[in-house]
């Protein structure tokens, strides 16, 4: 079997990750942060460790202004409503995943003006376009990292420094790149770092977070869930204070524990090593589908500095159908469709039909590349 | 023994363990311990340390920016 759709969970996860929570549900079992007894105190500590592992791979210093959500849909629906009131403006773009659109779209029904700069075919962004929006009543920019689509990265660096100027607070949903490229909250001018544990970071699925970067007031940042925390259970008011303020009720400790490994993973292996790992297998498996007649690739002409995510379609063949044939005559899992991703298949032309999507992650093999490639060009060739 | 302690209570639990975390790098004999109930109406954890190394302690708290609710000799 070669799985091929890493860029909605990743598959096989490290050994350690199960490992974990398996010693986690036998051994230590209870809540964190909630009463005195070791084995909280315990779970606290692991907890912890989780934070601390996201902390040293984003540049975070403070290991508190991480919390925990259920995924990034999650984080950004936090962001998103929290922060957003009528008559503001955010800005975003054409590629964005409906992660991003639908609680936008649902605002703009409640009078927050929404700004979509468009892309580029191939995805790309341009800063300026980013800039040229910018009105007063604007206090958001929301960006994808990478497209979950193509693969294509948008110029987060630059635009973090354009928000900076215009103090804009910056949102970056990092679900494609987070544990497979390189992010640094500094570098990158990132005010709110959204990421998910179930893709690259190898953590199992229900686990995700923000970074609460030093630059966000949270009295302006309201909660999406109040309840309780463990912390001032003597007040009936949500605590003023990170993470507890954005953290009711008890979390998702098994998943996190998994988490945890996922990213101690991610940071023994070096992201760097990772990045330019799965680049060497896109490029592949991209040169090899180019060759193949029929075959229409997305995104940019050349290879270039991009994540694992390859969208194409065959000439004269459905993507459902395409699908079908690579995981019941070829063991090969890929995702066909929109990819929840309306308005990024309209940027690079492929709505309604969508595209088949490969996306890699460092346990695939150049082996199962070269095979992927062959698999494509009989079924284009409808052997 | 008990006179030459003391706590330092925390807003939240997190704080607590990040203190822990903290103070033990730098090898301070330290323990989390439930909140002693004549001190907080809370269910929470604080860390309990040797008076000796009081300074240390609010050095350690204020250079991670760790806040804190207060120190009590226990």
């Amino acid at each position: 079997m070669i799985y091929l759709d890493n860029a909605a969970t990743s598959y096989p996860k490290p050994k350690e990750v199960g490992k974990a929570m398996l010693h986690f549900l036998e051994k230590v079992g209870a809540s964190p942060g909630r009463s005195g007894h070791r084995l909280s105190i315990e779970a606290g500590r692991l907890l912890y460790q989780t934070r601390e592992s996201l902390a040293e791979l984003f540049n975070v210093t403070d290991p508190l202004r991480i919390i925990f959500t259920l995924n990034v849909t999650e984080a950004i629906n936090l962001v998103l409503k929290g922060l957003l009131q009528p008559e503001d403006q955010v800005i975003t773009s054409s590629m964005e995943h409906n992660s991003v659109m639908r609680p936008l779209r649902e605002l703009e029904k409640r009078g927050v003006e929404v700004k979509v700069v468009p892309c580029s075919p191939q995805g790309d962004l341009d800063p300026v376009d980013i800039k040229k929006s910018i009105k007063k009543n604007t206090k958001l920019i929301v960006l994808n990292h990478s497209s979950n689509v193509i693969g294509t990265l948008l110029p987060i660096a630059e635009v973090g420094e354009i928000a900076r100027k215009h103090s804009i607070l910056f949102l970056v949903d990092a679900a494609q790149t987070a544990g497979c490229y390189p992010l640094d909250i500094r570098k990158d001018n990132l005010d709110l770092l959204a990421f998910t544990g179930h893709k690259a970071l190898f953590g199992p699925t229900g686990t995700g977070g923000l970074v609460v970067g030093e630059r966000v007031d949270i009295k302006k940042l309201k909660p999406l869930k109040f309840g309780g925390t463990g912390s001032r259970s003597e007040s009936e008011e949500q605590p003023d204070f990170l993470p507890d303020i954005y953290e009711s009720g008890t979390p998702n400790i098994v998943g996190l524990i998994g988490l945890k490994e996922g990213v101690r993973f991610v940071l023994k292996k070096g992201i760097d090593k990772i990045h330019q790992y799965e680049l060497e297998l896109t490029q592949k498996l991209i040169e090899g589908l180019k060759e193949i007649p029929g075959v229409i690739v997305y995104g940019e002409d050349q290879v270039k500095d991009r994540v694992a995510v390859v969208s194409f379609n065959i000439k004269d063949q459905l993507p459902s159908e395409v699908g079908l044939r690579l995981d019941e005559e070829y063991n090969i899992m890929s995702r066909v469709g929109l990819h929840c991703a309306p308005a990024a298949h309209k940027t690079i032309g492929t709505f309604p039909t969508g595209t088949i999507r490969f996306s890699l992650s460092w346990f695939n093999t150049f082996e199962e590349v070269e095979k992927t490639i062959l698999a494509v060009r009989k079924i284009a060739q409808r052997v | 023994m008990k006179d030459n302690f003391s706590v330092v209570i925390f807003y939240s639990n997190s704080a607590a363990i990040r203190a822990e975390s903290l103070t033990k790098k730098e090898n301070l004999k330290i323990k989390l311990i439930p909140v002693p109930r004549h001190l907080s109406s809370d269910c929470g954890i604080c860390l309990r340390f040797n008076n000796e190394d009081k300074s240390k302690i609010e050095k350690i708290l204020q250079d991670g920016k760790v806040e804190y609710e207060n120190i009590y000799r226990i």
